[in-house]
């Protein structure tokens, strides 16, 4: 098993007729991902690349009976492109997008949550559990399936952590990219939760980063609640204060959100926090042969 | 981004925010003719942007014309240090010059996102004029907040809430209600990311002012506001981070000696750490983006060699989709383009890693090759001679 996406998930693409778009879904297809549609206002009824393209999320999940959405479109478009695939009924969707306005952002997460859909992202790379499906944009082959779980701020630095896995051997349940921005839809001990109670996960990989309070809260979560073991690393340790670090929401404010005190948090917590990014996949295997 | 204090005065007053009557000044000259013309006394503000002015000797009050003379001409061009700037300070370039009011009482008002509830918060204090940040730290139930349903707006009554609890008299309430809802909707309509009025003011006479302005914007809102293109002072950034602003690089300068290059922001913040733990410091963090193409790789070059500290460069790109070999002579024709000279350490991680590896090894250029991060990170450490 896995959680978010496997082999039932049916997957629309909204922004699909962009480059962006375009190139991700042949690549999502390629893997195995069962893409039924895409949605690009104005081009319904055409097809594209092969896929069924419609007008509005509603249509295509009329036509379909999609249950995912990954969303491309461009910033200034993509809090709306949330709201309306939360309004169709699309039970999970994973926005790529980065740079949408944080007060944007303020509206669709509180237009969504009362609709009981979860939304991964946005400015994240996505979704995947290896040899099932994938939502997003990571490189497929550097995964390899198996029972870790792995969350993460950050893009790059998780296919960085889930190439020390493979190269060591160690396979992924899932990978979810949750994003760098201040407001995302799922938080660190939201996917935490969820590799805990996924029967096959048997130890997870928590990304942190510098800024808010996001690690501190699953740090609590896991210190009462999770059984697994749990590898964790925080990126920013040499961050100086004030500065935006590229994410919209790596940022140490008013002495608030630095790498120490998440670090000491989750060490708090029993979690195994590595100091150097190298170590994150040496850990694992440590902590998984020492179970055995 | 960050404005000054005058301009963010300017955009409250649109909203009718009361500010000071105030004038700005570049010059002793220029800080004379608005103190006569707003009337003595008068607050002498430096412009920077960092909080503690006050502290560092940065907001001076002048009673006589000699007095307005003196702090002007002390303060043009000083270096100002206060604990938000670090050590090096600020350079002094223009001054806020405002009619002095009398102080009855200080108060706090702050807006921002709060992350934990993805709401704004607007937060409220009777411990105004003070750093509030200490004052969050020690006592906290200092602090009123009201939060804001986005769908809504704030909402009339959570402003009374606030005003009483500052502990107004009834007949300001009206007042400061009015007061705090067009500072909620300077917020929204200008997309900020942070406003802080401290101190809130009260006068002897009974009027409410923003005392100070401190107003931030959400970086991913400007594209909605082509007009505060014209608020950004160049004098409070550093030139380096200013270029590579110009090809959309992020690039944020740092004292070390070790540059990096990396794709994507954690892995960029990850580099600059595990430089850090085998022994070297980070010059910079730069995020070139997820394809890191030859221009983009040739445009930070340049901007990293730039800073005459940088004795070596780490290269850290995890291609995932992007091919390695692509990646690899992308680096090689804007090093040659360049003339690079000093040691670079290149880790490249992706499809086609191998080639990519070839084409750096056989470019006859100065090319660390690197297996996997503490390498790449050993390897930078050892060429920058630390």
């Amino acid at each position: 098993m896995s959680v978010l996406v496997d082999k039932n998930t049916r997957l629309i693409v909204q922004g699909l007729t962009g480059k962006e778009g375009t190139f991700h879904a042949v690549q999502m297809r390629d893997y195995g991902t069962n893409i039924v549609g895409g949605v690009t206002p104005g081009k319904g009824g055409t097809t594209h690349e092969g896929f069924p393209v419609f007008n509005t999320v509603q249509d295509a999940v009329n036509e379909t009976g999609a249950n995912a959405s990954v969303i491309y479109v461009p910033p200034a478009f993509a809090a709306d492109a949330i709201m309306e695939a939360a309004d169709a009924g699309v039970a999970l969707i994973v926005c790529i997008t980065e740079g949408i306005p944080s007060l944007d952002m303020v509206k669709a997460y509180h237009y969504i949550k009362p609709r009981g859909v979860r939304l991964i992202g946005p400015n994240c790379p996505g979704v995947i559990s290896p040899g099932k499906c994938k939502v997003g944009i990571m490189p497929a082959r550097i995964h390899l399936e198996g029972r870790v779980g792995v969350v993460s701020r950050s893009g790059t630095l998780t296919y960085e952590a889930v190439g020390q896995l493979t190269a060591l051997g160690i396979g992924q349940s899932t990978c979810i990219g949750i994003g760098g921005d201040p407001v995302i839809g799922t938080t660190q001990r939201d996917a935490v939760e969820l590799f805990s109670n996924d029967p096959d996960t048997d130890a997870i990989v928590m990304i942190g980063e510098i800024g808010g309070s996001a690690e501190e809260e699953a740090a609590e979560y896991i210190s009462t609640h999770v059984k697994k073991p749990v590898v964790g690393f925080i990126c920013g340790q040499t961050a100086p204060p004030g500065r935006r670090m590229g994410h919209a929401g790596a940022i140490i404010s008013g002495g608030k959100g630095t790498a120490a005190e998440k670090m000491a948090a989750m060490e708090a917590a029993g979690i195994h926090v590595v100091k150097s990014p190298a170590d994150i996949g040496a850990k694992i295997k440590e902590v998984i042969m020492s179970r055995k | 981004m960050k404005i000054h204090e005058y301009q963010g005065k300017e955009l409250l007053r649109r909203f009718d925010v009361k500010v000071p009557r105030g004038i700005v000044a570049r010059s002793v000259a220029e800080a004379e003719v608005a103190a006569k013309e707003l009337g003595l006394p008068v607050v002498i503000k430096s412009q920077i942007h960092a909080g503690g002015r006050g502290k560092g000797g940065g907001v001076k009050l002048a009673r006589k014309m000699e007095d307005v003379h003196s702090i002007a001409k002390q303060m043009i061009g000083m270096n100002l240090v206060t604990h938000q700037t670090g050590p090096e300070g600020r350079t002094v370039h223009t001054l806020l010059v405002e009619e002095g009011l009398r102080i009855k009482k200080e108060f706090y008002l702050g807006m921002l996102l709060d992350r934990a509830e993805s709401k704004l918060v607007f937060m409220a204090s009777a411990a105004g004029g003070m750093d509030i940040e200490e004052v969050a730290a020690k006592t906290p139930e200092k602090i009123l907040k009201a939060y804001i349903d986005p769908a809504v707006g704030m909402m009339p009554f959570q402003a009374r809430q606030l005003a009483f609890g500052l502990g107004l008299p009834a007949e300001l309430i009206g007042k400061a209600t009015k007061f705090m809802l067009a500072l909620y909707r300077a917020y929204v309509e200008l997309d900020a990311s942070l406003m802080e009025i401290n101190p809130f003011l009260l006068t002897e006479d009974g009027e409410l002012y923003a005392l100070d302005a401190k107003v931030n914007f959400d970086d991913n809102a400007l594209y909605r506001h082509k007009e505060f293109a014209e608020l950004r002072d160049l004098n409070e950034e550093a030139p380096l981070e200013i270029e590579a602003s110009k090809f959309d690089l992020n690039y944020i300068k740092l004292d070390g000696n070790i540059a990096c290059m990396v794709n994507g922001a954690g892995l960029a913040m990850a580099t600059m750490d595990i430089i850090k733990l085998a022994g070297g410091e980070p010059a910079n963090f730069l995020d070139v983006g997820g394809g890191a193409s030859q221009e983009r790789v040739e445009n930070a070059f340049r901007i990293l060699l730039a800073d005459e500290n940088v004795q070596a460069v780490l290269i850290n790109i995890f291609g995932g989709i992007v091919r390695c070999d692509m990646v690899a002579r992308g680096v090689v024709e804007a090093a040659r383009n360049l003339g690079v000279t000093r040691p670079i350490v290149v880790r490249l991680e992706g499809t086609n890693v191998e080639e990519g590896q070839r084409v750096l090894r056989e470019s006859g250029l100065n090319f660390i090759v690197a297996n996997g991060m503490q390498d790449a990170a050993a390897k930078a450490v050892a060429a920058a001679g630390n």
